[in-house]
């Protein structure tokens, strides 16, 4: 299927968080190099802590300062770092429980390879030299054959000056977006300037862009119809606000268009005209950009307006 | 075996506000959550199962996040699903927990659905980058904005109607506290004169966009019996789904709507909703929405529900209320907007709407829709259980 488009979608935004009362002790405690847990119903310290204990569901609030030293719980390798991970050198991912906590907490621990890691092993808090109030305050774990912390955690009230309310949580996912028959033939079709749609073999419907199947039928399309590339304005609306992502002057005309011999309308920017004197049933036809992969926008053709009754059924 | 009856005995929300910077998303369900208990005298130990539901995950960007979500919600040890319909949501979330209890799978079963849409932009989360594909030219209201221009042309109503609705649904949330926007200089001069967004959509005509979460607990007739309070009962509820695009699609008055509708009339026994309904809690994100779905679930003739809104009877005080909560024009975490015009309902007939309280509601419509008209969600619940 070499015929198939295929290209990278990058998905990227920096989402913010509201920490609420026990995150946000916890992160601004880690800006102190200092280490919360939360004791729960039964007794028992949970690092990190949580709002919620998890058996009872009653809200938790009693905060106890833990050690900077633990114990490696279970761990894996990591050989190949990839970007914005805690270390660039190959590391061993650990769940470490600090002394005095009764559950695990995840990080990266520096090693030189994985025979010097072990379950087990002894291992302390190496801080990062700048600390904002986040979980990478712990820059990572390294191997420690010191003095143990003590067993028993000390009460924190959990007051910090200036404590860090919100933080920002920069996600990034890495896919490849694959087109797909219909629409990769679609858009081969569209850079010589022709729209070719595909019709249902049910209903005879014709799709634009067609997406390989009719979802109305839930049957393979395979049959290419080229339509237009002449259309009728269908409906639309005056864009009056300017988008952050988009570089197009307001006020313009947003419109559905019914090339003629499709069977729905498709989306696009209507110019050539004054933006109030666009109307439905208005005739237009497509304008390319160079090197553009659709239409720019779409111009009034001069005929007559479309007869209502004729393109009702698109509305 | 005929269904067990379901019947509403808690309902808590949050005070819906533009961002809730005080708390974690765990801190904002539980607020809910723990006030349907209080509503309900339960406590944790007495809910069975927690059925929850939100609109996408890159809202917020957490994935999953009824997973850690758990704790919070009491739901260790306990099923817990995640129902995920778009913007009918809310809805959809409260139905598969009535089918639960209905179908005697459990008892008590506790509904939350939530947004915490200061956390990310809804914007973005609906308009990712996707290579090959012609981006939205529009922005979030012109989606929407050619569907009421159809609707005006199909039905000649005047360019005013829209206007009526904002001005009325504002005016409601002024006696909701848990409502949104709190605008108590109101006037419809005021909407009139806001900038025209996507003509023919006024930005006072529009959603805003809230951090907030709403709870339901839904219980069969021996729970319903120790409740300390009215509970309101389920008479009939649907779930419909049609594709976003198809050919055909008819977008001012999707096919998908009128069979929901029709199928919660036909289990609620309903043959005349106009007279027989007291009261509507329906999905209007933009104003012209409300006589749009006056029509689409059988209020309105085709081509009349403009009038019945332009006449005052879906007023406060007329004679077929539409969203007396302030709808989503005034509160709208989107997750949660579904579940908040299904519990709105049950409050109305539960007689402890408050200050928006329509006298005498017997029998209440709660509706929901998202995804570009893909789903439906709507129940009608009465102050009676149903009969049989
Ligand atoms: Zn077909």
């Amino acid at each position: 299927m070499t015929d198939v488009l295929s290209a990278p979608l990058v998905v990227e935004f920096p989402f913010t968080r509201s920490l609420g009362p026990v995150q946000s002790a916890f992160l601004t405690g880690l800006r102190e190099r200092t280490v919360l847990g939360v004791r729960a119903d039964d007794g028992t310290v949970l690092v990190p802590p949580v709002e919620y204990d998890p058996v009872t569901a009653n809200e938790l609030r009693e905060l106890v300062e833990v050690a900077t030293t633990g114990t490696v719980t279970t761990w894996a390798w990591n050989p190949f770092p990839r970007r914005d991970q805690p270390l660039g050198t190959p590391f061993a991912w650990v769940l470490v429980r600090l002394d005095g906590a009764a559950t695990a907490l995840l990080h990266a621990l520096d090693a030189p390879g994985p025979d010097a890691v072990h379950t087990g092993m002894r291992v302390r808090i190496r801080w990062a030299a700048t600390r904002t109030g986040a979980i990478t305050d712990i820059a990572c774990f390294e191997p420690y054959e010191g003095e143990a912390g003590p067993d028993e955690p000390t009460h924190h009230d959990g007051e910090f000056t200036d404590p860090v309310t919100g933080i920002v949580a920069p996600a990034r996912l890495d896919y490849v977006h694959t087109a797909g028959r219909a629409q990769s033939a679609y858009l081969k079709a569209l850079a010589g300037h022709r729209t070719v749609g595909e019709r249902c073999p049910a209903c005879r419907k014709v799709y634009v862009p067609p997406r390989g199947a009719c979802p109305t039928c839930g049957i393979a399309t395979a049959e290419q119809v080229e339509v237009g590339p002449r259309g009728t304005v269908t409906t639309f609306c005056i864009v009056n606000i300017k988008a952050k992502n988009l570089d197009i002057e307001v006020p313009y005309v947003y419109a559905h268009i019914a090339l003629d011999g499709a069977d729905l309308a498709l989306h696009g920017r209507i110019a050539g005209i004054p933006y109030d004197q666009v109307r439905m049933g208005l005739r237009v036809e497509p304008v390319w950009a160079e090197g553009a992969a659709h239409p720019d926008h779409y111009r009034p053709t001069g005929e007559p307006d479309a007869d209502y009754d004729t393109y009702k059924e698109l509305v | 075996m005929p269904k067990e009856p379901v019947a509403v005995v808690g309902i808590g929300q949050t005070k819906h506000v533009a961002a809730r910077h005080d708390v974690s998303i765990a801190g904002l369900v539980r607020e809910a959550a723990v006030r349907a208990l209080e509503d309900a005298g339960l406590t944790w130990s007495d809910i069975d199962a927690v059925v929850i539901g939100k609109a996408p995950d890159f809202f917020e960007g957490v994935m999953m996040p009824e997973l850690y979500l758990a704790d919070a919600l009491g739901a260790v040890g306990k099923p817990m699903l995640r129902v995920h319909t778009a913007g009918s949501v809310g809805g959809s979330t409260a139905l598969v927990a009535a089918g639960l209890v209905a179908a005697r799978v459990h008892r008590t079963v506790l509904t939350l659905a939530f947004e915490k849409q200061s956390e990310s932009n809804a914007m973005w989360g609906l308009s990712l980058p996707v290579p090959f594909q012609q981006p939205l030219l529009a922005g979030a209201g012109g989606f929407f904005a050619p569907h009421v221009r159809a609707y005006m042309r199909r039905t000649g109503a005047p360019d005013t109607v829209g206007s009526l609705v904002a001005y009325k649904d504002r005016r409601n949330a002024l006696k909701n506290p848990y409502a949104h926007i709190h605008d108590a200089d109101i006037t419809l001069e005021k909407v009139q004169a806001s900038p025209m967004l996507w003509d023919p959509i006024r930005y006072s005509e529009t959603c805003p966009s809230s951090d907030g979460a709403c709870a339901m607990i839904l219980t069969d007739r021996e729970g319903a019996s120790r409740a300390p309070h009215p509970p309101a009962w389920v008479h009939g509820g649907a779930m419909r789904s049609e594709p976003t695009l198809f050919a055909g699609k008819d977008f001012v008055s999707p096919q998908a709507g009128k069979d929901c509708a029709a199928d919660v009339y036909r289990q609620a026994r309903i043959t005349d909703p106009r007279r027989e309904i007291d009261a509507v809690e329906m999905y209007v994100p933009f104003s012209w929405y409300e006589p749009m779905w006056l029509e689409n679930l059988g209020f309105a003739g085709e081509g009349e529900g403009w009038k019945l809104t332009e006449a005052g009877v879906t007023e406060l005080d007329g004679d077929l209320p539409v969203n007396p909560s302030g709808g989503v024009l005034s509160t709208n975490p989107i997750g949660a907007s579904g579940m908040i015009r299904f519990a709105e309902a049950a409050l109305q007939v539960r007689g402890r709407a408050g200050e928006h309280q329509i006298d005498g509601a017997t029998r209440a419509v709660g509706h929901a829709y998202g995804g570009g008209a893909q789903f439906f969600a709507m129940w009608l619940v009465g102050s009676q259980p149903p009969p049989g």
